[in-house]
């Protein structure tokens, strides 16, 4: 990489620009730092801690990812995005990777030249109602008034979710999260509606949680995962594999706690030996160590550890694992086999 | 004849005022109670004080500040929105301050300020020691290495542009005439800056290296990151809005079309248009790979931004300057940028300041929309500290800290405005 500093006024100017590397994966290498997209705050999956280390459940993603290619979990730029700002910092290449609870759609693959590399968190849209209301379903919310973040495919899928149901509904429209709690506290409206995961969280932060009520409905499909730029496969294939790494990992029952232990030896498991690098040339064919996925999972562990460390039921937002769940178990998670 | 006279043989001693016109009673009389009319006005006011005041101080005193979470404070209040949540502040006060700016290095960012209060003292109160504004010329180049850090070869390359062009202009002047050497000013330090002070400043730094510990843009955040963009924006903003009022008055048709052209195309667009071109539209438009410094862009942005309106601002104060003094000046024999410095400028700044004060606590208030392209600056940063679910629902105690800190860097700003005008009051009015 070339880099020419460019001493302009004020010497406040420090523009480096490179020549394009070989591919992203060396690039990084090179760089010794990945800069990993991620939300400005949003409870559970990042924020910032009061030491101003970021965590949360798309962090680890990121810090899993760096741990692979640079063996250092904390070898990370986070670079705070916002919903306007995310795609553009992507597409840029001012992030080579962004996890930021990102809804995997058509458009946003197709048309704005991403590639979604999976799934790390199936959300979907809810109501949060006060108990009450007297409400046990979305259906019965005929001629409600409903806080609704504007400009976001939340706003869609209400419209869409009264028209087909044939109800009338009045929107509230507010800007942010905090808002909405707000006003919603306030009687501004009879209902709140985002994603599940948030409302779970918001309604963690009432203090008369109790009196509140997320009603079962899920009115649409919001499958949240890290993405990257359209074009370089051998980077995409790395963070695809990592994510595949922490989600296999907890089917096949690697932890943080036995991960060194595993990879120590090649053991019974033909399928562990090979993602763990003692048997088998996988780390090779991603051009990554033989032992990146140890690497990715000694961090925070495999995705059950990082799901209950950051919303898990044992967390304050307490999330259940519903449809995040392994498919051993009823949910929809199923990491491709490694081989 | 009896004799009636009466001649007083001593003074009599002065005699207090009448009780009901002094001391407090008589101020509360003469301020609040002057007519029914305002006597009932008044109780009516005083009433809204208490109201507002009972509503407010109960819920400011709260003994929450050792709180860790906004349950423990509900705890500690025993329930009830009543209360303020201070835990949040304590904890999270430090970093609405720096941002994500290492906390070993803190002391840079404070000594920064704290050599910004000297550098600027001197400009501002004309009694301290002259010499001082030698400490103000060093400061532009101080204040970027202490914060970002690095070879202190870069500021002093840089600075060495400043000096090259300098004498480029006095040396030339004499030689070559005036054109010349205007031209030879601006453009040797261009080519100094682009291609010798880089490799310069490299090669110094591998044979001396002098270095602060490097930190990145993106581990700004807080009031140190508006304070900066604020900060840079103001003391650049000025001095281009006066050559852009200049510019927009000259008889020259290419300068003047140069300047309407700027100024009203940066005042007709938002400042949020122009940040979303910083943050957005410049990556697409540049090569892939450049990596441009958001906030040096952001930066840049503020500054073009504040000097179209300081344009203007500076322009109502040359309008208002009577033509006389115009002539006067040509009178004297002054060439343009004599009559400038010593006639024109004094007067017409002097009319500007509440505007120019004005435009500057606009800019500073203004840095507070970078939070939308995703800055952490303290607006920014109080939607991060929620998105801890410890403090996950706190807002206004996050918004109070933020707008009393405002309050109090734009108040001092106002309050110095109001000294500088009464202190430059020659009693034309």
């Amino acid at each position: 990489m070339n880099k020419t500093v460019f001493v302009g006024v004020l010497a406040l100017a420090g523009m480096s620009a490179s020549v394009a590397a070989a591919g992203l994966l060396d690039e990084v290498k090179t760089r010794g730092k990945l800069n990993c997209g991620v939300a400005t705050g949003v409870p559970g999956f990042a924020a910032p801690d009061a030491n101003g280390e970021w965590q949360g459940f798309d962090v680890a993603v990121c810090r899993a990812v760096a741990a692979a290619v640079l063996d250092d979990p904390t070898a990370v730029e986070f670079v705070p995005t916002t919903g306007k700002t995310r795609f553009t910092a992507l597409a840029s290449g001012e992030i080579d990777m962004l996890a930021r609870n990102t809804t995997w759609t058509f458009s946003r693959d197709v048309d704005l030249k991403f590639d979604f590399v999976g799934v790390n968190y199936y959300d979907g849209q809810g109501f949060l109602v006060r108990k009450d209301l007297g409400v046990s379903s979305a259906k019965e919310l005929d001629g409600a008034t409903v806080c609704i973040q504007t400009g976001t495919t939340t706003e869609l899928n209400l419209a869409d979710f009264f028209r087909i149901n044939n109800m009338e509904y009045e929107p509230v429209p507010i800007e942010t999260n905090a808002e909405g709690q707000q006003q919603y506290l306030a009687g501004a409206c009879d209902s709140y509606t985002t994603d599940a995961s948030g409302l779970a969280a918001t309604r963690a932060t009432f203090e008369d949680a109790a009196e509140h009520v997320i009603l079962p409905e899920i009115i649409s499909k919001e499958p949240l995962g890290p993405l990257v730029r359209h074009g370089d496969n051998e980077w995409a294939d790395v963070v695809r594999w990592t994510l595949n790494a922490l989600i296999a990992a907890e089917e096949l029952g690697v932890t943080s706690a036995n991960v060194t232990e595993l990879a120590s030896a090649a053991g019974n498991n033909p399928e562990i030996n090979r993602m763990l690098g003692t048997e088998g040339t996988l780390g090779e064919m991603l051009g990554l160590p033989a032992d990146w996925a140890v690497k990715a999972l000694s961090v925070n562990g495999n995705y059950g550890e990082i799901f209950e460390k950051n919303i898990g039921e044992t967390t304050p937002i307490g999330l259940a694992r519903g449809l995040n769940a392994q498919w051993t178990s009823g949910g929809l998670l199923y990491a491709p086999p490694f081989r | 004849m009896a004799d009636l006279h009466f001649v007083r043989k001593a003074m009599i001693e002065e005699q207090e005022p009448p009780a009901a016109t002094a001391g407090v009673a008589g101020w509360v009389r003469e301020n609040l109670f002057s007519s029914p009319l305002n006597a009932i006005l008044s109780i009516l006011s005083l009433g809204f004080v208490f109201y507002v005041l009972s509503a407010l101080l109960p819920w400011v005193f709260s003994p929450t500040w050792s709180a860790t979470s906004l349950g423990e404070c509900r705890e500690l209040t025993g329930g009830g929105h009543g209360k303020a949540c201070w835990g949040v502040i304590r904890e999270r006060w430090l970093q609405l301050m720096f941002g994500f700016y290492p906390k070993e290095l803190y002391w840079r960012v404070v000594l920064d300020f704290a050599l910004l209060i000297v550098a600027v003292a001197p400009v501002l109160f004309t009694k301290l020691p002259r010499k001082m504004l030698y400490f103000s010329a060093v400061y532009p180049f101080l204040m970027p290495w202490l914060l970002w850090g690095g070879s202190i070869w870069n500021p002093i390359a840089v600075a060495a542009g400043f000096v090259l062009g300098f004498f480029a202009h006095k040396y030339a002047r004499p030689a070559f005439g005036g054109l010349a050497a205007v031209i030879l000013a601006f453009l040797l330090p261009i080519i100094w800056w682009f291609f010798l002070a880089g490799p310069l400043a490299n090669g110094l730094a591998s044979v001396l290296p002098l270095a602060l510990e490097t930190v990145e843009s993106r581990n700004f955040g807080g009031f140190m990151l508006s304070i900066t963009i604020g900060v840079v924006a103001i003391a650049i903003s000025l001095p281009i809005g006066i050559l852009l009022a200049l510019g927009r008055q000259s008889d020259l048709f290419i300068v003047r079309s140069l300047s309407v052209g700027f100024i009203e195309f940066i005042r007709g667009v938002p400042l949020i248009t122009l940040l979303f071109v910083a943050s957005t539209l410049l990556n697409i438009f540049m090569p892939p790979g450049t990596d441009f410094d958001i906030i040096l862009r952001v930066i840049i942005m503020v500054t073009l931004f504040a000097s179209a309106y300081m344009a203007e601002v500076v322009r109502g104060g040359l309008a208002a300057l009577p033509k006389g003094q115009y002539e006067a000046a040509d009178a004297l024999g002054l060439d343009f940028w004599m009559a400038q410095r010593l006639i024109i400028m004094p007067q017409a700044l002097k009319i500007s300041i509440p505007g120019i004060v004005s435009t500057f606590i606009g800019v500073f208030k203004d840095t507070t929309l970078v939070s939308i392209i995703g800055l952490l600056d303290p607006i920014g940063l109080s939607n991060s500290i929620r998105a801890d679910q410890a403090w996950n629902g706190v807002v206004w105690e996050l918004y109070g800290f933020i707008a009393l800190m405002f309050f109090v860097f734009c108040f001092s700003m106002s309050r110095y405005s109001m000294f500088l005008e009464r202190k430059l009051q020659t009693g034309h009015r």
